[in-house]
């Protein structure tokens, strides 16, 4: 498996790649909090960056509403333990299959129907807007009053409920990267993966050559929505409030989609690399400006809006294959 | 339920459906030509909204009269926007062009997120509670003004589709763009006319909408999906198509509105929305994609 995980990428690629993690491993202990709460907000939406990936990076599949399942995650997982008392990791169960089975309908809805190219992308926004409007109605998870998590002061981080300090939001981020980040790497590999790449570079020429198209764009909208269910129960369990408003809101999917394209659409490290670029320039460009005492609201976004503009126009194959062709890295589409 | 209840808000519903007709017929004419897919169309109405509203706290000047130099303005950004950008990415992927007018959308939104900040603005124009009587009816007169006015703009854009040259020229384009070439005509002009064009029918459309609706800047992405919305209930392409899709829209957000609650009459639209893409993708107005 190991063999199988580094064929065919160079040495430098996977000691850089050792690097990088062991530098990730040790900055909590270096961060302040503000830090802190930047690497989370960066490891989180490379993590749904990583998950949107495999729907369009992999398979060409281009979904514009993936709120949708960070939102099923973060309520199934949030109102579970609200109601029930039912941990994050329990709850994750069911909201991974929430999550998986809404991918499913859309999906079928879709694919049966032969739905694509911009209606697939405006139908994928209409049913995240139809969950938020929905969510906003449901009083089993409070309306648009929001729901909110017990919060409380606790001693020692409790992993199990996910009851705890930040730094340990960090490192089960962590984790579940690398975790999505192998996963990515194996499927890319397997012939599911190549099943994908065919269908995204010429979906007629691969059904000509007998390959199952509806079936293997189901698995990819499947597995995207299912892991990023996560992302959602770590959105309820870190910010303890979920708002439809704020976790199934369009702009919600447009940020999850940032990181992956300005990275690098269909590779592995560029959704990670595009969230980290965004988000920390971002907050830098913020820090900048609360400096010399201005307060914008909208500045983020309209820094995200810009790069992403920039990038588009500029490299839209992203910045990570022209940065890995810089370090020498060409061949490893890491 | 009373029957004139019912009516009532059925044709405030119709009418406030021809104003979004206006502002899907604006996507409609960009898409049916260009094939370029306005990711950012609601949020150029807000721009327009934003500038009536500006207008109307200086000068007070009605949105209604404003409408032809907001239109103007929004047909030069559009005119600026396709010949700069746009024609550029004619030839490329389509997610690279719906992406590119995302990240359009989300910069006017924080622009005007900036300059006018977060809270919902209107206009008070002096005849905001003036209804008209007819039997039984009482209809609001801004949305008498504003479905006629929409109707005006709409018939205009038919005329010059129609009987203009150049109207007959950007059909051509349309029709058959390598034929386009082969006879000489400047498509990437038409193309940037073309989307000055559709720019347009959305800022008047959003003059016209004020005086139905408050303006946020945030609401922009929720008229593009609107848009798309009654564009696909319509026929992506149809110039009529849109005008009836907004009616119907309107129509069954209004009756929504009334028998549900006026905060989930969205919903009612995705339903059309769904319904349409699986039973008739190529909306009710449209032909049967080859």
């Amino acid at each position: 498996m190991i063999e199988r995980l580094t064929a065919g990428v160079p040495r430098r690629a996977l000691v850089l790649l050792g690097v990088l993690l062991a530098i990730f491993l040790v900055l909590p202990v270096l961060a302040g909090d503000y830090v802190l709460t930047v690497l989370i907000l960066i490891l989180y939406f490379g993590y749904a960056g990583l998950a949107w990936n495999i729907m369009m990076g992999f398979a060409g599949q281009l979904s514009l509403g993936h709120a949708l399942y960070v939102g099923l995650g973060a309520y199934t997982a949030g109102a579970l333990y609200v109601h029930f008392g039912i941990g994050p990791w329990i709850g994750l169960l069911a909201a991974v299959a929430i999550a998986a089975l809404a991918g499913a309908f859309v999906g079928f809805l879709a694919f049966r129907f032969r739905i694509a190219g911009v209606y697939f992308a405006i139908l994928t926004i209409a049913v995240a807007e139809f969950a938020r409007v929905g969510f906003d109605h449901l009083s089993w998870t409070r309306g648009s009053a929001g729901l909110f998590l017990p919060v409380a002061q606790y001693a020692h981080n409790d992993l199990w409920h996910l009851r705890g300090h930040p730094v340990m939001f960090y490192y089960v981020l962590l984790a579940a990267i690398a975790l999505a980040f192998v996963a990515s790497r194996l499927l890319l590999q397997s012939r599911t993966g190549y099943f994908w790449l065919a269908i995204r570079e010429d979906e007629e020429a691969a059904r000509s050559v007998g390959i199952d198209t509806f079936l293997y764009k189901m698995l990819a909208v499947v597995i995207s929505a299912a892991m990023t269910a996560f992302a959602g129960v770590i959105y309820a369990f870190y910010y303890n409030n979920l708002f439809p408003e704020q976790v199934f809101n369009i702009t919600h999917s447009i940020l999850i989609i940032l990181g992956p394209m300005v990275g690098g659409i269909g590779t592995l490290f560029g959704p990670l690399l595009g969230a980290f670029l965004l988000e920390s320039l971002a907050e830098s460009l913020r820090t900048l400006l609360e400096l010399i005492g201005v307060d914008l609201p909208g500045i983020n976004q309209l820094f995200f809006g810009i790069m992403l503009l920039l990038v588009v126009i500029a490299r839209p194959e992203g910045v990570w294959p022209w940065i890995a062709t810089r370090l020498g890295l060409a061949g490893a589409q890491k | 339920m009373q029957l004139d209840i019912f009516l009532n808000v059925a044709v405030g519903g119709i009418l406030t459906g021809l104003v979004y007709g206006l502002m899907a017929l604006g996507l409609s004419v960009i898409f049916g030509v260009v094939r370029v897919v306005n990711f950012a169309h609601g949020e150029m109405m807000t721009i327009a909204m934003y500038a009536a509203i500006t207008l109307f706290a200086a000068f007070h000047l009605d949105p209604l009269v404003m409408l032809v130099p907001i239109a103007a303005v929004l047909f030069a950004f559009g005119y600026a926007l396709q010949a700069g950008v746009i024609n550029k990415f004619i030839t490329r992927p389509e997610h690279s062009q719906f992406l590119l007018l995302i990240a359009i959308g989300i910069i006017i939104v924080n622009v005007l997120l900036i300059i006018f900040g977060p809270d919902a603005q209107n206009v008070q124009v002096p005849y905001a509670f003036d209804s008209f009587k007819l039997g039984p009816l009482i209809v609001d007169a801004t949305k008498v003004y504003a479905a006629g006015v929409a109707i005006l703009v709409a018939s205009a854009l038919f005329a010059f589709f129609r009987y203009t040259p150049v109207g007959t020229a950007i059909r051509a384009c349309a029709d058959n763009h390598t034929g386009a070439l082969v006879v000489g005509l400047d498509v990437r002009r038409l193309y940037a006319l073309t989307f000055g064009l559709g720019a347009a029918c959305v800022g008047a459309a959003g003059c016209l909408l004020l005086l139905i609706f408050d303006v946020t800047p945030s609401v922009g992405p929720a008229y593009t999906l609107l848009a798309f919305i009654i564009v696909i209930t319509g026929g992506l392409g149809s110039m009529p198509g849109a005008l009836l899709g907004g009616v119907l829209v309107g129509f069954t957000e209004a009756l929504a509105g009334l028998l549900f609650t006026p905060s989930a009459k969205s919903m009612f639209a995705f339903a059309i929305l769904v319904l349409m893409l699986l039973f008739r993708p190529q909306g009710i107005m449209g032909k049967r994609a080859a």
